[in-house]
């Protein structure tokens, strides 16, 4: 059975033809970019070119703009660290509590060394306060750092406005765009942020390839120093092949920009209103009117989210939860916790994360086969009775928690 | 976001795939009903219990959780039915998991709720009360499965200083060493309840124990002995309580020769355990000592040492 992959969010198939792309760069082509021999000659102008397809991809001024690094992480804590030690007596920071952990865990960490991190708090559709926001501007922030699109939830974020905000306040913006790129069209030249992350295999070029845009003229203090490598600010040898494989899958998801918000945005809405029709007790997260084409996130009350993983695993799809058993950590997904969803939900949430490899047929197979499976699991909750929750008084379920 | 596909054993999917003993038994004179929601898991066991031989006709279970939740629980009906209660009270966690194979480091709360449940179901038909002493922390140590909160509380208990002590005590941090950062950040906050500043450079507790004792040549080759058996002997139940065992071969100057046994022999973890015998031993002897397997033994024979 053929498995059908809902789970583009965490990551995604490499393209066929960003992988014919980069093969030469591995057999041939394999010299340094940096030596003169006939093995490199030609790996600097592949890596202008998916410079330039990048900068496209992300409406950049300049192609300078963009710097490769070996992932979303790492240009997160490049542009956060940047600034820091930019400007030595900034010492507050700006995020939100949905962030990923690339930067949560880099602000608590920071945290530590004595910054003041102010984590603006989301209402239960994940949306942020601006007002709030706004007060917290200020001459001792030294960046605010807000991601464009929520891994889990595929809620978008103002970043434009709060970086325009940010910009008259005169506080440096980033926003870890990994989400976003590549599914949402975006004009980096014509808004005020000043960096951006992205991850190469959220757009269907390889793993270990990212970029970190920095608007020119800001000020910067690379993470890696060493070599002369993308004009001194990220020392070490370029990673040729994935770089090139980037600017291939850059070049295609602008080709498949309005697919993405058309066709597969409509795979979405039949596969959540589907499964919401088809199963009692389960309702989605996050802002429906505000969010990425792609992404579909149902809390299914009183299951857990790892068994339903599971047993849909079990009949070929493959797709992610919340819960706190599959990331081995003791509490449900910080995001689903910021919008107050109660833990009989959030340990059952489920993300459906589609891309343009999948079809409206494996759609109907997952909206078939999701009611049954979550019927299953219900059978042998302590919560649920028959037909809906248990809730007869002296039969309702109040285990002594540890 | 949850990418982890666990890495569950044969037994722990046939039992999620197939639970036994599922629902709520009928007639029920036993229920028990545990769980941590926050970490997502709660486990209602219910059980049939023969008034006259004590014994667990049916029993059976309603989870909430994951794969290894549910999985635990029905291989927890599986065994205790047909025992006694004195029997079942008997259960471990590590039974459990046995069951079923092997669980996950992170994984292994989940038969400690099934063995919680259980307790909590014999009290309620004893007409007693159930007490959990079981508080949760995150995960710290991934090796040995170890958390924070025991990890905290064992620093407080023994005035803990050092990581090396906490590996010690607690078994954290004494494999892959991944965890020292985070054992370095509950040794400085619980040091500074105290007042007390972490010092990575502290002396260890074995460390200062040595200096303590007094010198090694005061002791007669027979105390010398003794002390060596009643380390080994000492230990014994810890190790037999993973399954495995250990003998004392040879004492050929500071090296100490030992056997070990079953679980442990081909474990990788037997090196750390060897070490941690060590520093038993150097603690208790006040001298430098070297624990080795005895197949060290033949090798320096071999070799003409």
């Amino acid at each position: 059975m053929q498995g059908i992959y809902l789970d583009n969010n965490a990551t995604t198939q490499v393209d066929p033809a960003v992988v014919e792309t980069m093969l030469p760069y591995f057999s041939e082509q394999y010299g340094n970019p940096s030596s003169m021999h006939m093995f490199g000659n030609k790996v600097g102008f592949a890596i202008k070119k998916a410079r330039k397809q990048i900068q496209y991809l992300l409406g950049a001024a300049y192609e300078s703009e963009i710097i490769f690094t070996s992932c979303g992480s790492e240009s997160d804590s490049t542009a956060i660290l940047s600034a820091i030690k930019a400007q030595p007596q900034r010492k507050e920071i700006i995020t939100t509590v949905v962030e990923h952990p690339a930067v949560l865990a880099l602000c608590e960490h920071l945290e530590k060394e004595g910054y003041l991190v102010h984590y603006l708090k989301v209402d239960n559709k994940g949306r942020l306060d601006l007002e709030k926001y706004r007060s917290l501007l200020s001459d001792r922030v030294a960046i605010v750092s807000v991601m464009w699109a929520n891994n889990e939830t595929g809620t978008l974020y103002p970043v434009e406005e709060m970086a325009e905000l940010a910009h008259q306040a005169g506080v440096m913006f980033h926003t870890d765009a990994v989400q976003a790129v590549g599914k949402i069209p975006i004009d980096l030249k014509s808004s005020n942020i000043d960096m951006l992350s992205l991850s190469g295999h959220k757009l269907h070029a390889p793993k270990g390839i990212g970029v970190l845009y920095l608007r020119r003229g800001v000020r910067f203090r690379p993470l890696l120093r060493g070599g002369h490598q993308e004009r001194g600010r990220r020392a070490g040898t370029e990673n040729t092949a994935a770089i090139i494989g980037l600017g291939k899958a850059a070049e295609l998801a602008m080709e498949h920009m309005e697919y993405e918000n058309t066709f597969v945005a409509a795979m979405r809405d039949r596969l959540e209103q589907g499964i919401l029709d088809a199963v009692p007790y389960c309702f989605s997260t996050g802002d429906k009117d505000n969010r990425l084409p792609n992404t579909a996130n149902i809390a299914f009350e009183y299951i857990e989210g790892e068994a339903i993983l599971m047993l849909l695993n079990k009949v070929g799809i493959a797709a992610s939860s919340g819960s706190a058993c599959t990331s081995g950590s003791l509490e449900p997904s910080h995001v689903m916790r910021a919008m107050n969803i109660p833990f009989t939900a959030a340990h059952g949430t489920v993300r459906f994360s589609l891309s343009r490899y999948n079809k409206m047929e494996e759609i109907e197979r997952v909206i078939a086969a999701v009611p049954p499976i979550v019927a299953q699991l219900r059978k042998l909750s302590p919560y649920w009775d028959d037909q809906g929750p248990v809730d007869v008084p002296e039969k309702t379920f109040a285990p002594r928690y540890s | 976001m949850g990418l982890i596909m666990w890495d569950y054993s044969d037994t722990v999917k046939e039992h999620f795939y197939n639970p036994r003993n599922a629902g709520e038994v009928e007639n029920a004179n036993a229920i028990g009903d545990v769980g941590s929601l926050s970490c997502g898991d709660a486990l209602r066991l219910t059980l049939r219990i023969n008034p006259q031989t004590e014994i667990i006709e049916e029993a059976g279970f309603q989870t909430f959780g994951c794969g290894s939740a549910i999985a635990s629980s029905s291989a927890l009906t599986e065994i205790i039915k047909g025992m006694t209660l004195d029997n079942a009270l008997q259960v471990s966690n590590q039974d459990i998991a046995d069951y079923l194979d092997g669980l996950p480091p992170e994984k292994m709360h989940c038969s400690v709720m099934g063995r919680e449940a259980l307790q909590a179901a014999i009290a309620n038909y004893r007409g007693e009360e159930w007490k959990d002493g079981h508080e949760e922390g995150a995960l710290v140590c991934k090796c040995f499965a170890v958390d924070a909160v025991l990890i905290e509380d064992t620093i407080r208990a023994n005035n803990l200083k050092t990581v090396e002590d906490v590996a010690h005590y607690t078994k954290a941090g004494g494999g892959c060493t991944s965890c020292h950062e985070g054992i370095e950040e509950i040794l400085a906050k619980v040091l500074a309840e105290k007042g007390e500043k972490f010092d990575p450079k502290a002396a260890s507790r074995a460390e200062i124990e040595i200096t303590m004792q007094k010198s090694p040549r005061e002791m007669s080759e027979l105390q010398r002995m003794r002390r060596i058996e009643t380390v080994i002997e000492s230990l014994r139940p810890q190790i037999q309580a993973d399954h495995g065992d250990i003998e004392l071969v040879k004492v050929l100057g500071n090296k100490v020769f030992v056997n070990m046994t079953g679980a442990c022999s081909n474990c990788q973890i037997a090196g750390m355990t060897l070490s941690g015998i060590q520093q038993r031993m150097i603690e208790a002897l006040g001298e430098f000592i070297l624990v080795l397997p005895a197949s060290e033994l033949a090798h320096m024979q071999a070799a003409g040492e």
